[in-house]
């Protein structure tokens, strides 16, 4: 394992930038917010082709792409592009990195300002506030706004991505027609917590992260970093997808010789944990974590989920994949029960599928027909 | 909730209008003539959609689904239509009182839990309830059973008594039964052959009961 790593290096990003700021839902205001977005295909006449995109804990919003960092192809192409389920011939995408990310938004590693919106010459690491998946939303609802788009067509988005959707369609409920919240959950677990807590658990004992300041040795918490990623990374998969991809295989020999084995599921770990740290900042890693912790959507109307979507008319596509087991199917199908407490249009499909909650990034083509169907139905509903 | 009013809606694209009502099954076609324009439906055990993008299309419903089988399921959402994986014992207790106008429950009910429970519930969320079901009253399964001491194998009973998923066959007596128990309106009744012509019967249940091999109900709530 490498250490001492450099921060990864500043590339431009296409950006708005607010300069009144915004209130958090900690009471903190910070000013201004920048909101890094890509957008795809074109905006209609009628403005009533947008849909937005809303990206995962380490997602960013170079969905369908190559990233400007890593040099790889984009996080959702299976999904994003002509004639896909998220045509770009058809509909106008936008994705935005959240607030609190580390691709151009506003968060811990971008400049720090104070509260009269004068940088201060330092990055925010840990003085960033507390932000929430509402406070996330918030900022793209400044994004859409700033775009001249009055209602979106849909918002989409797994994981993470799901609880913005979900905040969408609770908190601007006329701006959204029609909802994808996608392998999510109302809240998050005390066992997503946990495994959260481990990860940041990783990064505070990295003596390289110096209680968040590390900007000031020009190194980065790599080590903890890494471990928070290996960690969340089996999260993602299956014990079925780990058996089918690596088995108890071992690199570079035939059998056990006790002496310097490596197993290949583990060589593929510290891989996925080294190449982490060079596209994600371990401050924004915390907050973000920290965000997805603090989800409770029902937590404000007394623990009943149909309150926050009673009345609503927008339309529902959820979908959970049978080997999930970060965001299991219940979760989706409590989310669905809710739906149909508060009478809402809502449609639901378990994806069978053994590669875990990744299956939503990968190539399940029973989920794209579900998602391109509901999606062209709501666009064909609105005449877009 | 209804989606935009019928008359403001755009014209449907061809991909839309995926089913017509001649490609529909019969006992489909019988229950779509019951359901007025404009209503909000429930259709349980919806299969693809048939049902649904008929009544979507063509009578400007509000029309929802729930089925048990995920790849009907998916294919009646990739079709644009809202229909939930979901089965009728667990599912529409989560629903609100009067929630819909008409839920449709055809050729579902010999095969749910708890049949009368599901009823309840159907009369809970909507106003009315269509059901449809098997007879298991039919002549030729009465034949059958007294003849061979065999449990029946007819076209709509064919499959061995180990391997059905109707675990709850019942006749149209039983049914008529079991609605005047609970206190339910029988609105409109018929029975019919296995491709869904109506039969004529209509006015003795004694003689629908030996010769329908389907009924077809509308119940509401005293």
């Amino acid at each position: 394992m490498t250490t001492h790593v450099a921060p990864f290096p500043q590339v431009d990003h296409q950006r708005a930038l607010f300069a009144e700021g915004m209130r958090l839902e900690c009471g903190v205001t910070i000013a201004p917010v920048a909101v890094a977005y890509r957008t795809y295909g074109r905006l209609n006449a009628a403005r009533s082709n947008a849909i937005l995109i809303c990206h995962a804990l380490t997602g960013d919003q170079y969905v369908a792409e190559r990233h400007p960092l890593t040099g790889r192809a984009g996080w959702w192409e299976s999904i994003v592009g002509p004639g896909k389920p998220l045509d770009t011939d058809r509909y106008f995408l936008i994705c935005a990195n959240v607030l609190g990310g580390c691709m151009g938004s506003t968060g811990p590693r971008e400049e720090m300002t104070d509260p009269a919106g004068r940088p201060l010459g330092r990055p925010w690491g840990t003085d960033f506030p507390n932000v929430t998946i509402r406070d996330m939303v918030g900022a793209q609802k400044m994004l859409v706004d700033h775009l001249g788009i009055p209602r979106l067509l849909a918002v989409v988005g797994g994981s993470m991505g799901g609880m913005q959707v979900l905040e969408w369609a609770a908190t601007y409920p006329d701006a959204v027609f029609a909802a994808a919240p996608i392998a999510t959950a109302a809240y998050h677990s005390a066992q997503n917590i946990a495994f959260h807590e481990v990860g940041r658990a990783a990064i505070h004992a990295d003596p390289d992260w110096k209680g968040g300041r590390y900007w000031e040795d020009g190194r980065v918490p790599a080590q903890g970093l890494s471990v928070a990623r290996m960690v969340a990374h089996i999260t993602y998969l299956s014990e079925q997808a780990l058996t089918r991809k690596f088995g108890r295989r071992l690199r570079g020999a035939a059998a056990l010789t006790f002496l310097e084995d490596v197993f290949e599921v583990e060589s593929y770990l510290r891989h996925q944990g080294s190449t982490f740290v060079r596209r994600f900042d371990a401050n924004s890693y915390l907050t973000i974590t920290r965000a997805m912790d603090y989800f409770d959507l029902a937590a404000e109307h007394e623990g009943d989920l149909a309150a926050a979507f009673r009345g609503t008319a927008t339309r529902f596509f959820v979908a959970s994949f049978s080997s999930d087991w970060l965001f299991p199917t219940s979760e989706s199908r409590a989310i669905v029960r809710a739906l149909n407490a508060a009478a809402a249009n809502v449609s639901f499909v378990e994806i069978a599928s053994d590669k875990g909650h990744d299956a939503f990034l990968l190539e399940e083509p029973e989920f794209h027909r579900a998602l391109g169907g509901f999606l062209a139905g709501a666009a064909d509903r609105v005449g877009a | 909730m209804p989606d935009s009013p019928a008359d403001v809606r755009p014209p449907l694209r061809s991909s839309e209008i995926r089913y017509v009502a001649k490609n529909m099954r019969l006992d489909l076609r019988l229950i779509a003539e019951m359901i007025p324009r404009g209503a909000r439906v429930l259709d349980i055990g919806c299969g693809d959609g048939a049902l649904l993008a008929h009544l979507t299309a063509e009578k400007g419903a509000d029309a929802r689904g729930i089925e048990i089988d995920m790849a009907a399921a998916t294919q009646a959402v990739a079709a644009g239509l809202a229909v939930i994986q979901g089965d009728a014992d667990h599912d529409l207790a989560f629903y609100p009182d009067g929630a819909f106008d008409y839920v449709v429950l055809s050729r579902t009910l010999q095969a749910v839990e708890k049949p009368r429970e599901v009823l309840r519930q159907m009369l809970r969320i909507g106003r009315h309830a269509i059901v449809s079901f098997p007879n298991f009253g039919h002549w030729i399964v009465r034949w059958q059973l007294l003849a061979t001491g065999r449990m029946p194998m007819t076209s709509t009973w064919h499959r061995p008594w180990h391997e059905t998923p109707n675990i709850h066959p019942c006749t149209i007596r039983d049914f008529f039964e079991l609605c005047a128990l609970d206190g339910y309106v029988v609105e409109e009744w018929l029975a019919v052959d296995e491709h869904g012509l109506k039969a004529p019967w209509r006015r003795s249940p004694r003689l629908a009961n030996l010769f329908g091999e389907q009924a077809l109900f509308q119940l509401r709530r005293r």
